[in-house]
């Protein structure tokens, strides 16, 4: 049983295991990479595991590929986009969109259970956001296809050519979704590379797109590490790149695109405060808080990793805060009633220990909560740090997990200041009764997205995107879609 | 409880409606199967006010009442007996007669219930003839009236006045939740309340839409936390009217173990009022059991 203050949790009712069924999933022992249409084994042979982080053991084979099948991958791509996807009626694209949406929401139990198993996240989050969140990006893009020209009236709309798009590991296949949607929809063919610890749904997506009969290489995904990645942006016939991932990936990134046509978005880090004013709804804030740092056990970009809360409340706040983390359930991802499930890999893993021993360092207070970790799988329990200042590193850098930094503040300037002192700017949060006081505060974020009394909320409508060394560009909306087209002034 | 005075209830934290319906749909995707749902089950039996309040009522209705309090369903022996009969002032002696010792608690409700639209004086006695007659528990209703035209001074005057009438009786307040019109003005009743002395605080008379809710039952499970933590004082929750069936009232069970915790998870601090809900649980009950749905035939309406 867990205690704080008069309350104790997890005592004589509790909740019997409720494992969600994995019988009507079906995973192969080994992927190859799909390219036109097919799938392959990489011309090296190579492979490699992945691994389910919640029971350490092998998930799937996964095709490790190499430039020979990059470059294979984007000259399918060209060939599609040449022949199939360009010359096809927008309308006739946009069906190919909706069909997927369709195909995905239908599919949807067998995507969260394998995006749970592959990545670690629980289940209760695949299935009611990233599965759902990942049609409804199909759908939007897919009402976009064939009324392009009214949206940008006056100009002459047309495709970039061959999309190469590499995606993070945190949201696998809503970060596709994200990536292939608009590129799609704006009349461009793509390769993408998936991370390499989560691969999973990209396959099975692939399987989709043939399944829906989409035309060979319109769509193409490579699996593979970083060097895979690096290939696909060093390939010659690529005409746009857009990534999500670290600010140290974006930057060399940038590198390798120095001197090219190659248009580019990026999306990377963030370390985002979450303000919390003297007149916010307590109970609301907090719920706010645990949604913006353990949703996905942290690793979200935009994730609001850094408390600024008023001096005035601090206490009575913190104190509730701990209180719902004591009721946080800590384990199987795949159990209904998990709320942080596996971190996503060993090396991640031993990252959050490594900035949790730097917090220490540096004079934190390091205090976890929720239910006990399991034993086996990469766990850590939801972690508060306190007594932390801004020059501290657990401030400063992005650690990705649920780790959570504790500051307070005393007026609204040294709110302002504090949340904008970092190298990133992606999101933010305000928390206040008092509406003006909204406004206020989020004109003077340098935040790409701020959220007021509310946190993590995505619609395929809104752009979301950073400034500083949080990216360049926007995804989602029509500003995301304009990344994935040329939109010249007729004359 | 002497020296009783009215809290500042300008200065209470805000509540935001939208982040409340949001913890409530988290909390509602809970997944409760199997032993837990079967022990959650029994505690709901365990933690409601069998309750009939018409003007039809006469004592042979409310001795079936009792009758069933005190033997749920004959074919499943073991289950456990509901909390409390709750009736009306009239039939309070009827129902302590017939309930005699075998446990379970006669709580009556009372102060010109459901309105409260009579005189003070009048309210009082109904409280003292109810527990005069054996009421273990006394349910009053608030002065909504007072209490949305600002007259918070009355509101608590009466609140403390129909406690003192209830000497040892244990003292429930409704704040009939659907007339407050919002969830500030709900925590606002609530704390005035729990400052007034009651000792549990009930969401609604059932007599008005909407009754118990989950976002209302919420925010009072939080002022109690609240108040819990400043005094050292618990006080207990009495969500009523509206729930009906085994779900919402495991619904309402994770919500009470998530936010108040193991000390409230029982009939002591928590109370369902319903009269519908018990035979839905004995129909879950039955079917954890055999496997299959039985008629609700098979289950008796008293």
């Amino acid at each position: 049983m867990s205690e704080s203050g008069n309350l104790a949790f997890e005592g004589s009712w509790q909740y019997s295991p409720a494992p969600e069924s994995t019988e009507h999933v079906t995973v192969k022992a080994d992927y190859g990479l799909f390219i036109d249409g097919a799938f392959a084994p990489a011309v090296s042979g190579e492979q490699y595991a992945s691994i389910n982080p919640a029971t350490e053991q092998p998930f799937a084979q996964i095709a490790q590929a190499g430039v020979a099948d990059v470059d294979r991958a984007v000259a399918a791509a060209r060939k599609a986009f040449d022949s199939v996807w360009q010359p096809m009626p927008a309308a006739e694209r946009g069906k190919y969109l909706f069909r997927i949406a369709r195909a995905i929401a239908e599919r949807s139990r067998e995507f969260a259970v394998v995006e749970s198993m592959d990545g670690g996240k629980p289940i209760r989050e695949a299935r009611d956001i990233d599965i759902p969140l990942a049609s409804a990006h199909f759908f939007y893009h897919a009402g976009w296809a064939d009324k392009l020209q009214y949206a940008w009236p006056g100009r002459a709309v047309a495709p970039l050519g061959v999309a190469a798009q590499i995606i993070p590991w945190n949201f696998p296949l809503l970060m596709l979704a994200w990536k292939i949607a608009p590129a799609l929809a704006a009349g461009n063919t793509v390769v993408l590379k998936p991370a390499e610890t989560t691969p999973l749904t990209a396959l099975k997506f692939a399987e989709l797109c043939q399944d829906i009969g989409l035309p060979a290489g319109v769509v193409n995904i490579v699996t593979g590490d970083g060097e895979a990645g690096a290939a696909l942006a060093n390939a010659d016939g690529i005409n746009k790149l857009a990534f999500t991932g670290s600010t140290a990936v974006g930057k060399s990134l940038i590198r390798t695109l120095a001197g090219r046509d190659v248009p580019y978005t990026l999306e990377l880090g963030g370390k985002a405060a979450n303000i919390v004013f003297e007149d916010a709804s307590l109970d609301e804030a907090v719920e706010g808080i645990v949604n913006g740092i353990f949703f996905n056990q942290g690793h979200v970009c935009c994730a609001g990793s850094r408390l600024l809360v008023s001096e005035a409340i601090a206490e009575p706040l913190l104190e509730r805060l701990r209180t719902r983390i004591e009721t946080l359930r800590v384990g199987d991802p795949l159990d209904k009633n998990t709320d942080v499930g596996a971190i996503n890999s060993k090396a991640q893993f031993d990252r959050i220990q490594h900035y949790l021993d730097i917090g220490r360092e540096e004079g934190a207070t390091v205090w976890q909560g929720g239910s006990a970790a399991p034993t086996t799988g990469y766990f850590c329990r939801p972690t508060l740090l306190t007594d932390v200042a801004q020059s501290h590193r657990v401030v400063q850098e992005e650690i990705f997990g649920p780790v959570l930094t504790v500051q307070t503040f005393r007026t609204f300037a040294e709110a302002q200041a504090k949340a904008n002192n970092t190298p990133y700017g992606l999101s933010g949060g305000v928390w206040t009764d008092k509406g003006s006081r909204i406004f206020n505060m989020t004109r003077q974020l340098n935040a790409g997205v701020v959220w007021a009394n509310t946190f993590n909320k995505f619609d395929p409508t809104s752009p979301f995107g950073g400034f500083k060394e949080s990216g360049v560009g926007r995804e989602g909306g029509l500003h995301g879609l304009r990344a994935y087209l040329k939109a010249e002034a007729m004359v | 409880m002497t020296d009783l005075t009215l809290p500042d209830l300008r200065r209470l934290t805000p509540v935001d409606p939208i982040g409340v319906s949001e913890r409530v749909a988290r909390l509602c995707s809970r997944s409760i199967k199997s032993d837990s749902k079967r022990e959650g089950l029994l505690r709901v039996l365990s933690m409601i006010d069998l309750t009939t309040l018409e003007g039809a009522d006469t004592p042979g209705k409310v001795l079936q009442l009792c009758a069933k309090a005190q033997n749920l369903h004959a074919s499943m022996p073991g289950l456990p007996q509901v909390a409390a009969v709750c009736v009306y002032p009239t039939m309070v002696a009827v129902a302590r007669n017939a309930v005699a010792d075998s446990g379970i608690a006669v709580a009556s409700v009372a102060t010109a219930f459901p309105s409260g639209q009579a005189p003070l004086s009048v309210r009082l006695d109904d409280t003292r003839a109810a527990v005069a007659a054996g009421a273990d528990e006394i349910d009053m209703v608030i002065s909504r009236g007072a209490f949305l035209a600002g007259d918070y001074q009355q509101v608590f005057d009466e609140i403390v006045a129909v406690k003192q009438a209830c000497a040892d009786a244990h003292l429930k307040v409704i704040l009939e939740t659907g007339e407050l019109g919002s969830l500030d003005q709900v925590r606002k009743a609530s704390v005035l309340a729990m400052a007034a002395g009651a000792d549990f605080i009930k969401t609604s008379t059932g007599k008005i839409q909407p009754a118990a809710t989950l976002p209302v039952t919420l925010v009072m499970l939080q002022a109690i936390r609240d108040y819990t933590h400043d005094t050292g004082r618990m006080v207990g929750m009495k969500p009523a009217g509206g729930i009906s069936k085994s779900k919402l009232a495991l619904q309402y069970l994770v919500m009470l173990n998530e936010t108040l915790g193991e000390r409230w998870l029982n009939k002591t601090w928590f109370r369902f009022g319903a009269s519908s809900l018990a035979n839905d649980v004995l129909m879950q009950l039955q079917k954890i059991e055999t496997g299959r749905y039985q008629s609700a035939d098979y289950f008796s309406k008293d």
